[in-house]
């Protein structure tokens, strides 16, 4: 990795070896303004095929298949899947789980590298948090309609009514609701905030009247003065302490859900904890299969580093690694039980009848084609580092259905057993919602600050007042 | 009208620059004062002596009184207003209240956060005198820049800006309020 930072001759012999040197977080160091211009010019420019070409299907998923999707189930009921008897809950709740997985990498990557100082993600943290921002609106859509009678909606939030009902806040369903619409409330603000000073940017910019007027109103008269930089790293800093409780929390409802119920394969205390590690794991995959493409068409190579991609790789291996071992726990945990209903749900993942093959990709996927990621030179591969990232994604879904549906659909009483298929329903929704989400995803890149200019400007050797390229005589100041 | 002074701006090329001017305007005996810069400058909390930001502790209330308040709402809608049983247990009891309160305290204050943050900042503010600046667009751009307000005890339109020039500022500009 080449080095940018200059070191001053008489520095030079307390200077780390080369190998033991952070990698810049910009690489080619053409300075701030130079920067400015690289960062923003996408979203100034002209829009280029490529995003038409992306944008006209994600948008017809958007505006027909979801729309028609839709409407069709809330007004036939929630037949027209192929949930039903013992399979109650189906690909609705296999998308909601993976969605709210997805979301959770943007946040773990915004929130939680902010607090411990990791400088590199100043680069693909807007891009993360955008991510974890549209996957929760797909996630929140799901349980809304999976209800049934999606009218009745505001049952579930404490209102009064004249028919004297309360929800009933016992239940970890119940909790599901605040935390999914804490979460899309939260890290809305949050994704907010920190553009506002990029607003700022492309309003200072700006060239038309039109244009100046609206992103002045979005980046709130933001004038960088110390004072608003002051207040502002604090809110951002307790934000993001928020964020990364969210990342504990959100999933672990999720895990609940299933962990309170009186079923084999989902009574485990390990759940919380589970979907935690598979969400983050999910999400990994996800930046790494929009950030790949992104910084080549985008030409941000030099910004978004194959350094940054090896650590996304890296913390992609990590959270597989965990996977592997909670796996590895829950059969064992299963046998050790010598509970017959959990080995026969256990064995029947990999050895049952239906859904066995699931079982396999699952292992395949999560547990061995993780294991690539060790190699530096896979790592280094952006081609393969983006077919390993569609992988988990693929993976992570499979393990959403083997646990809801392998769980379900042979309980306790062998004349309870069926079969669960999705329906075309059912997979419309889910494309419905793949088609929204990548719709919001190219219009936020194409006209908000895709990444955090500012940030990155601060986290370069120009920016740092410290350093001889910021200004600083000698090494030091 | 008679246009009265807002302040004179200053421009550096650099962030060390701009600190080490900072450094002699408060040395000088000034005291309003700001600096407008891309990003925050490591540094300059301290040499503009800004105390720690209260914004943490608008948070903390509003975090603090959404988890009260959702505990008095789970009391009175199952416990008082309809009681509820559940499982034969209590109608009420404070672990049973933790989850919702937990997650409802967290986006209390996080809306703090953000509240505080715009409060404080006295934002959204669509207009300031400085957006007249002839070149104060280049501030988000790579340019950081020093101002000395007109309402400066010490201020004064030639020394103030012989100041400016002999602390390497460049454009030296008066702003009109």
């Amino acid at each position: 990795m080449a080095e940018s930072t200059v070191i001053p001759e008489d520095l030079k012999p307390l200077a780390p070896p080369a190998e033991l040197r952070r990698a810049p977080v910009v690489e080619n160091n053409r300075g701030l303004g130079a920067l400015t211009d690289q960062l923003s010019q996408f979203a100034e420019g002209k829009i280029p095929r490529w995003w038409w070409i992306l944008f006209i299907p994600a948008a017809f998923g958007a505006t027909v298949l979801l729309p028609v999707a839709l409407v069709y189930q809330i007004s036939a009921g929630v037949g027209v899947w192929g949930n039903n008897h013992p399979v109650m809950w189906g690909l609705d709740i296999v998308s909601f789980i993976w969605w709210v997985g997805v979301a959770h990498a943007g946040t773990l990557i915004s929130a939680l590298l902010f607090l411990t100082r990791q400088h590199w993600r100043t680069t693909i943290g807007r891009a993360a948090e955008a991510m974890t921002v549209f996957s929760v609106m797909m996630a929140g859509l799901y349980p809304a309609i999976h209800v049934g009678r999606a009218w009745f909606d505001w049952f579930m939030f404490p209102i009064p009514n004249s028919n004297g009902n309360w929800p009933q806040f016992r239940s970890p369903l119940m909790w599901d609701v605040f935390a999914v619409n804490t979460y899309l409330v939260v890290s809305m603000l949050f994704w907010f905030m920190g553009m506002i000073p990029d607003l700022a940017v492309l309003r200072d910019r700006a060239t038309t009247r039109p244009r100046k007027f609206i992103l002045s109103l979005a980046a709130m008269g933001w004038t960088g003065s110390a004072r608003h930089w002051h207040h502002y790293e604090k809110a951002y800093v307790v934000l993001c302490g928020l964020c990364t409780l969210l990342v504990f929390t959100v999933s672990s409802i999720v895990g609940l859900d299933f962990c309170t119920s009186q079923l084999a394969g989902w009574h485990a205390t390990i759940f919380p904890l589970y979907f935690v590690i598979g969400a983050v794991f999910c999400g990994f995959g996800m930046i790494l299969v929009i950030l790949i493409p992104l910084r080549k068409w985008l030409r941000l190579e030099n910004v978004i580093t194959l350094s940054h991609m090896d650590k996304v790789a890296k913390l992609a291996l990590v959270s597989g690694l965990i996977i592997a071992y909670i796996y590895s726990m829950e059969f064992f945990i299963a046998w050790y039980s010598n509970d017959p209903y959990e080995r026969w749900v256990f064995g029947h993942r990999l050895f049952g009848h239906t859904y066995w093959f699931l079982g396999w990709i699952l292992i395949g996927v999560n547990v061995g084609v993780t294991q690539l990621l060790w190699f530096k030179k896979i790592r280094a591969n952006m081609k393969a580092l983006f077919v390993i990232g569609l992988l988990i994604n693929l993976g992570m879904f499979t393990e959403r259905f083997v646990i809801v549906v392998g769980s379900l659909y042979q309980d306790f009483l062998p004349a309870n057993w069926g079969v669960y298929l999705p329906t075309r329903w059912d997979v419309a929704l889910y494309a419905g919602s793949l088609g929204a989400f990548f719709m919001l995803y190219l219009l936020f890149i194409k006209f908000l600050p895709f990444i955090a200019i500012s940030e990155v400007k601060g986290a370069t050797p120009q920016g740092n007042p410290h350093h001889p390229l910021g200004g600083a005589e000698g090494g030091r100041s | 009208m008679s246009p009265k002074p807002y302040g004179i701006l200053a421009e550096f090329e650099t962030p060390a620059a701009l600190l080490s001017a900072a450094e002699k305007v408060r040395d000088a005996g000034y005291s309003r004062w700001d600096v407008f810069t891309p990003f925050p400058i490591h540094g300059m909390d301290r040499v503009m002596g800004l105390k720690n930001s209260l914004v943490g502790w608008v948070s903390l209330m509003m975090g603090a009184g959404a988890f009260v308040s959702v505990v008095g709402l789970i009391w009175y809608a199952n416990a008082f207003d309809y009681p509820l049983l559940v499982g034969g247990k209590p109608m009420f009891s404070v672990p049973m209240t933790f989850v919702p309160a937990y997650v409802m305290m967290i986006m209390g204050a996080a809306v703090g956060a953000l509240i505080g943050m715009f409060a404080f900042n006295e934002l959204p503010r669509f207009h300031h005198p400085l957006f007249a600046g002839r070149r104060f667009e280049l501030v988000s751009r790579d340019r950081f820049v020093l101002l000395i307000g007109s309402t400066d005890p010490k201020f004064s339109a030639t020394a103030t800006r012989q100041l400016l020039e002999s602390l390497g500022g460049a454009h030296i500009e008066t702003i009109e309020d």
